[in-house]
């Protein structure tokens, strides 16, 4: 976006002014993504973000610490399910088949429930990428956290930007191995942390972590924590922004979810160009009214952590993480210059102030907004009345496939069933099979004495599959007025009298048939 | 070759010297990532072959110093799954047959091994679902020729039918037509007194000749009114099931060459717990008395 703006007429840049201070350390470096001077076959060019100070910087802490929080805590947080089941508030029971989340506990066939959270996740996404840009990418995205954590621990060791290129390009020495070497043990550290705590979800935490510890856990769950190991050290500590650059889709796909209205991280060049060192005049004072605000100090630069210039624009590279903001916030400060060079901004609003409107709003009620938030109220809405009438209670009836009927040698026609009932309760029930809308009938099954009635006991949370026969005698095969019939098993709850029906069909030869 | 570097005018990239016809190769090296992928490849290799069996030798192969073989892991994962389903195993061989349908899970495994175990040895003559062919009976049904209860089940699989083992379920019906025990016209008359046992007959003439012929020949077996004896694997002749048919034709085919199919033992092939679970599952199919 280039269009010429008349830096005049932005707010706060008080034309004509003068100031004194240019006290500025300016860096000699380009920006290692330009799309300028792109190679297809280049290689990587190492990244030294600079640490930043200001409010988005704290910003970012704080999302770090509350995400890392929720990571490595959740699984150790308790939740009282009754005796017979696990007390993990989170836990992805593989060899139980069941998900428990707090109060949620979702059965293999209930998976819709995890589609419809990944649903609601997705179009928050796009609402809030529609509403105020890369937010994801820039704060919340684990790619963005990890490589944070890994830039920061980097940092601790080899100091900053500065003193990183310093170290790189010395000459190998006892010091240099040393600080390189804790660099790699700690980020290794921090991917076996990563990828341990990662298996925490999939058993108990308290139980796996006293396994982990004395070499007696699944080979699966050493297996997990490798490769988390290795991916959170690989993704996190090497490859860092080239897995948002290189391997992510998402850069490809939010330009589809941004307008104009969208607030993003942009370098106000209508107020900042024509750009260059700032030089003070015979009167020992900087004359602001002839040229920008921007004295090409690239503190905007050196701190972005994927390698571009803010000042080319918008770009696919940027994340919006708003440091170079941060930066430039800092340098406006010493040179006594209004703040916000770099600020999130629409370009509607950078349009509107080039006409000299300067109070054009933010527009956050919009088509595509409005649009975004019906789809997610919408899906919000189905999956609380999915969950409200989630049964505790369910039959599931299998028809026999081969043979589909069998004659009996009293002339009657004999249906097997395999019959599941899911008892979704933390208490074992017991509940009583029927036969409806097949008069006539007789229904029997494996394990049961004959003409009893038919009554089964269902564990806590568990499924029971019963294998059951459907009988209709040669007398009532005049009433089944078609080869397939249509009839319905029931179950009922004996203390609580709750019911749940499942249709099938009753298979006979044609017109009763004889061999 | 040159032994200076030569750079090309056009692209300003160096050249190998190679040069045919005028035209000079450019120096464009393998990518290192592709590199490196393929040294790593040939030291896996190295690896590979020092590990695991890997060249024929004259009288058979290198066994690789892990001395792995898909034939042991398989024998080791039969052995595994043996030792998982352990104490199932224990407790079905311990249990008395009339007692497994008392303990559910214990069911459920009986059924499941011998539902695996029916499909590997059973299906091939009587059918993926049991339901049997001409000749072959259908087990799902309640008509048993050698009885359906739980140890007459077991008896006929440990045993078979006419298989030559000592302790064989056997009967042998006359073959009445092929060795000229009765005439064409008897046979006819005595296979329609068997089709009004299910009041099927149309010449009441013939019936009460075949009565008489019926009562002489077949009701030793079959008992006076046909009903079919349990213990000599005489079918039941007044019921809807008909193992080779019950059409009249099928009927004086059946008198005419005489019937009596055969079963192997299986006692000795199969272990005594698959046995086991083999008759429970039979005996579940629907038809158990």
């Amino acid at each position: 976006m280039t269009t010429v703006l008349d830096r005049r007429n932005v707010p706060g840049a008080k034309p004509g002014a003068r100031t004194d201070s240019v006290d500025v350390e300016a860096h000699d470096v380009a920006a290692v993504n330009r799309a300028a001077d792109r190679q297809l076959y280049a290689a990587r060019q190492k990244i030294y973000p600079r640490l930043a100070h200001g409010r988005f910087r704290m910003v970012k802490w704080i999302v770090m610490a509350v995400a890392l929080a929720i990571y490595y805590g959740l699984p150790w947080l308790r939740w009282d399910r009754g005796p017979d089941l696990p007390d993990q508030a989170v836990l992805l029971d593989m060899a139980h088949n069941r998900f428990f989340f707090f109060f949620l506990e979702i059965w293999p066939q209930e998976f819709y429930f995890v589609t419809g959270l990944l649903v609601l996740a997705a179009l928050t996404l796009f609402l809030v990428t529609s509403i105020a840009g890369r937010v994801w990418c820039g704060y919340a995205c684990p790619q963005t956290v990890w490589t944070d954590l890994m830039v920061a621990v980097e940092r601790l060791w080899q100091g900053d930007r500065n003193a990183r290129i310093r170290l790189d390009k010395e000459p190998w020495s006892i010091r240099k191995i040393f600080l390189k070497a804790m660099t790699h043990v700690s980020w290794l550290l921090i991917g076996l942390v990563t990828g341990g705590a990662l298996v925490f979800y999939f058993r108990d935490a308290p139980t796996l972590a006293a396994e982990l510890a004395t070499g007696t856990a699944p080979a699966i769950a050493y297996l997990f924590l490798g490769i988390f190991a290795a991916t959170t050290y690989l993704l996190g500590g090497i490859a860092r922004e080239q897995v948002c650059i290189y391997m992510c889709p998402w850069p490809r796909i939010q330009g589809a979810m941004t307008d104009s209205h969208t607030l993003l991280v942009s370098y106000r060049t209508e107020r900042g160009e024509p750009r260059g060192p700032a030089r003070k005049g015979a009167d020992g004072l900087v004359d602001w009214s002839t040229r920008g605000d921007c004295i090409d100090c690239k503190a905007c630069v050196v701190v972005c952590p994927t390698g571009i210039d803010i000042r080319d624009g918008s770009q696919l590279e940027c994340i919006q993480c708003a440091l170079c903001i941060d930066a430039c916030n800092e340098i406006m400060d010493k040179i006594k210059r209004p703040r916000g060079l770099i600020a999130y901004d629409t370009i509607a609003k950078r349009e509107a102030s080039a006409r000299g409107i300067t109070h054009e709003p933010v527009q956050l009620l919009r088509p595509r907004t409005l649009l975004y938030f019906a789809m997610i109220a919408l899906v919000g809405i189905v999956m609380l009345v999915a969950l409200w009438n989630r049964t505790t209670l369910e039959l599931n009836v299998l028809h026999d496939r081969n043979p589909p009927f069998v004659r009996l040698s009293e002339g009657g026609i004999r249906n097997g069933f395999t019959v599941k009932i899911l008892n979704k309760l933390h208490e074992p029930r017991t509940f009583a099979l029927a036969l409806k809308d097949l008069p006539g009938a007789a229904l029997s099954m494996v394990g049961a004495e004959p003409g009893s009635a038919l009554q089964v006991t269902v564990p806590t949370n568990t499924l029971r599959e019963l294998r059951v026969f459907v009988t209709v005698p040669r007398d009532g095969l005049g009433q089944l007025r078609d080869a397939s019939t249509n009839f319905a098993f029931e179950v009922r709850d004996i203390s609580s009298g709750q019911t749940t029906r499942r249709g099938t069909l009753f298979q006979a030869p044609e017109h009763g048939e004889r061999p | 070759m040159s032994d200076k570097r030569e750079i090309d005018d056009v692209t300003g990239v160096e050249t190998t010297g190679h040069a045919w016809d005028g035209i000079k190769e450019l120096n464009k090296p393998l990518p290192k990532w592709w590199l490196m992928t393929f040294y790593a490849s040939i030291v896996w290799a190295i690896g590979y072959m020092i590990v695991y069996p890997a060249w024929p030798t004259l009288n058979g192969y290198t066994k690789g110093v892990w001395g792995y073989s898909q034939r042991a892991a398989v024998s080791n994962e039969v052995q595994g799954a043996k030792a998982a389903q352990a104490t199932f195993r224990t407790a079905l061989e311990k249990t008395p047959l009339a007692e497994v349908k008392n303990d559910p899970d214990l069911l459920r495994f009986a059924m499941v091994g011998g539902a695996a175990a029916f499909a590997t040895n059973c299906a091939p003559c009587h059918g993926r679902g049991a339901q049997g062919f001409a000749g072959y009976p259908n087990l799902n049904d309640d008509d048993w020729l050698w009885g359906g209860t739980l140890p007459e089940i077991e008896t006929t699989i440990l045993y078979g039918i006419r298989s030559g083992d000592k302790q064989s379920r056997i009967s042998d019906m006359p073959k009445y037509g092929v060795d000229g025990i009765l005439q064409t016209s008897e046979i006819d008359d005595a296979a329609e007194f068997v089709l009004s046992l299910t009041k099927r007959a149309t010449d009441t003439a013939a019936v009460g000749r075949g009565a008489k012929i019926f009562a002489d020949q077949c009701a030793s077996c079959h008992g006076a009114e046909g009903k079919g004896n349990p213990e000599l694997g005489a079918p039941n002749l007044t019921d809807d099931i008909w193992l080779f048919g019950g059409r009249k034709a099928d009927i004086v085919q059946s008198i005419f060459t005489g019937r009596g199919g055969s079963m192997p033992a299986w006692h000795g092939r199969l272990d005594a717990v698959t046995l086991k679970s083999l008759g429970i599952y039979v005996h579940s199919l629907g038809g158990g008395k």
